[in-house]
């Protein structure tokens, strides 16, 4: 097997749970996926389905009271495959890979700056931190990295780089700020890019802008990329490979156009017949998915989506569906589709 | 930022002009003066004093003027650097502040430094050790900072010094010092008697501090920034003080105006249980013989400590915080 047939990434069994003083919350109970290099993963769900948590964890960024219980991530460096869940989360390793190689583009720009140091002044920061992976042989100075910042901005478009850098995030507009967190991200050439509902919290024009910014870096430097959203029209756009996640676990996952041309998890289906259509008939309520997403404190037995499934049979409230090839190219979790289910 | 801090000192003026007249209407309020005061002790002594040499003080003192009068004419003197003098020791209250200002200074400033050094380290270590048994002993000594008057802590303090140690530690010099000339060894003696009042002084403010520190800190940890910064991958302790500390320091930075002259006045009470050579002592005597120039004097030096104690506190704000210092 070809080198560019091994994963980047590879999340295995992965369970996290949140000990809360009203009980114990499984917010990621048992997702697999792989992240080739180079490639950009959707990951797609509700709210609440353990996405962000998932990516968290992949940064060893999971806060008290939050704990990976089980699972494996296993990353590739160049000194060979690690996994990442062995590893101490304040170690040098981990704070090694975090930022260096696997970056996070956070949800809120305006809040994932400190208000009181300049855009700049953060990203030099993380360049210095890192700084062997743009000078193997030497530390670089201070000088050298704010030049290095300044390329950056221009690479993410920003106009006046030398000017921007030493304004502080409040004083940048909600599209420019996310540019500059791209920049920060991007800083230490990761592999992998995780960029968490990055869109979500500016307006529709400049979201279009920084998903076209994100596609040409991504073509530029040929950096991996995770992107989360709720979003399924972002997720077309950007992704050519989709996860789509429920309650923690992976419902369905495949190539971006199988996925939505021939879903067969009846969750995909759900979310996709609740897209508004151009050419769908007006003033008329579109299909919603029926029942609410459980508490999580009530995970449902057996498998989480049955009690809202419109396909529901009586084994599904007993065993969990195993993630298993269905098709070419798709794997899904669903007894419709094979009889595997996970041991208990 | 120099518009700004120029527009506060512009207002030091006028906000001094307004503090005087106030302590000038408080001195007044009792009824009476210093000489009704004053004939009242020395009959209670059996001595008298004749009405000719009553009358003839009040009119030196203008205490026959009305009191816009008397108002105008001590306003005038105040800028002329005349405080006046003092109705009971007869002497000048320029001369009797300056020799206790030098002292109550260095024990507000000393106090100050020790309830910063204390309570800053406390608080981020409760705040990134929640729940630990450190957190639970921190917040247990907390509780009882606050709760203990400090001139209650002075006479445990000082009780238990004495009767286990056999010290003294009331006054700031050993007698051997006390009228020694300015030497290294008094220096060294001042600085071993100042500490125990310091703390006493500070120690309620400590308190307080550390669980305003831990709060902030908890609220900041949980911040977006935060994660930005750990996914940068820097270490754990750096990132607590670069990012979040920084910005749970700043609302307190805004205390330091009414800090300062909280310990001042704050050392009354301490500073006649300690018997401490200092301001607190001096207007409270002031105060209880109505020496109502001396008494002004001291107030107006607690003013102008509140006002200088603000700015400075607003000067500081501006330059940690580019919030208020692009946006002022």
């Amino acid at each position: 097997m070809s080198a560019a047939a091994q994963p980047l990434l590879s999340v295995r069994d992965l369970r996290v749970s949140f000990a809360l003083d009203e009980g114990l919350v499984r917010a990621v109970d048992g997702t697999s996926f792989d992240v080739m290099p180079g490639q950009v993963l959707g990951v797609v769900g509700e709210s609440g389905c353990g996405k962000s948590v998932t990516m968290r964890a992949i940064l060893q960024l999971i806060e008290r009271p939050g704990r990976i219980t089980k699972g494996e991530i296993h990353f590739r460096r160049d000194s060979g495959v690690v996994d990442l869940a062995q590893l101490p989360p304040r170690g040098a390793e981990m704070r090694d890979i975090r930022g260096g190689e696997i970056a996070l583009i956070p949800q809120e720009p305006m809040a994932a700056f400190s208000p009181v140091h300049t855009v700049g002044d953060q990203i030099v920061e993380a360049i210095l931190l890192h700084s062997h992976r743009w000078q193997p042989d030497r530390k670089l100075g201070r000088r050298e990295a704010r030049d290095i910042t300044v390329g950056l901005f221009r690479d993410v478009g920003i106009s006046m780089p030398e000017q921007r850098i030493d304004t502080y995030s409040w004083q940048l507009s909600g599209g420019l700020r996310q540019r500059a967190m791209i920049a920060m991200a991007l800083s230490c050439k990761p592999r992998l890019l995780i960029a968490d509902e990055p869109t979500t919290a500016i307006d529709v024009t400049t979201q279009a802008q920084v998903l076209a910014l994100l596609r040409d870096l991504q073509a530029r430097y040929n950096t991996a990329i995770i992107f989360i959203t709720h979003d399924l029209g972002v997720i077309a756009q950007m992704a050519s490979y989709v996860v789509v996640m429920y309650l923690g676990r992976v419902m369905e996952e495949g190539p971006v156009d199988d996925i939505f041309h021939a879903p067969k998890h009846p969750y995909t289906r759900a979310l996709l017949r609740s897209i508004p259509s151009l050419y769908g008939q007006t003033r008329v309520a579109l299909p919603v998915i029926s029942g609410a997403l459980p508490h999580p404190f009530n995970r449902p037995p057996g498998c989480p989506f049955h009690p809202r499934c419109p396909d529901v049979m009586p084994r599904c409230s007993a065993e969990v569906p195993r993630l298993m090839p269905v098709g070419a190219s798709q794997l899904a979790s669903c007894f419709l589709h094979h009889e595997e289910a996970e041991q208990p | 930022m120099t518009r700004y801090i120029l527009q506060r000192l512009a207002l030091l003026p006028l906000l001094m002009v307004i503090y005087s007249f106030v302590i000038f209407v408080i001195i007044q309020a009792p009824p009476g003066d210093f000489l009704t005061a004053y004939v009242a002790t020395l009959a209670s002594s059996g001595s008298s004093i004749s009405q000719e040499q009553i009358e003839a003080w009040r009119a030196q003192y203008g205490l026959d003027q009305p009191m816009v009068v008397q108002y105008f004419l001590w306003v005038q003197h105040l800028v002329q650097g005349n405080f006046g003098l003092s109705l009971e020791y007869q002497r000048p209250n320029a001369d009797l502040i300056g020799e206790q200002i030098g002292l109550t200074l260095a024990l507000a400033l000393f106090s100050f430094f020790l309830t910063w050094a204390i309570a800053i380290p406390a608080g981020i270590y409760s705040a990134t050790h929640p729940r630990s048994i450190g957190d639970h002993i921190l917040t247990v000594i907390n509780y009882i900072g606050v709760a203990t008057p400090n001139f209650m802590l002075a006479l445990i303090l000082m009780w238990v010094a004495f009767a286990y140690f056999d010290l003294s530690v009331t006054g700031l010099y050993s007698p051997e010092y006390a009228d020694a000339p300015w030497s290294w060894g008094k220096l060294w003696d001042l600085l071993a008697h100042l500490w125990l009042p310091a703390l006493v002084l500070g120690i309620a403010g400590t308190a307080r501090l550390s669980r305003i520190m831990r709060a902030n800190l908890l609220d900041e940890l949980n911040k977006p920034y935060v994660v930005t910064a750990r996914a940068k991958g820097m270490k754990e302790w750096r990132l607590v003080l670069r990012y979040p500390v920084r910005l749970a320091f700043n609302p307190l930075i805004s205390t330091i105006g009414w800090y300062l002259p909280m310990l001042f006045s704050g050392s009354l009470i301490v500073a006649t249980v300690m018997n401490l050579p200092n301001i607190g002592p001096l207007l409270l005597r002031a105060l209880v013989n109505q020496d109502m120039y001396l008494a002004g004097g001291i107030l107006l030096i607690y003013s102008f400590l509140t006002i200088v104690g603000t700015l400075l506190s607003d000067i500081l704000l501006a330059l940690v915080d580019p919030r208020i210092r692009v946006a002022g």
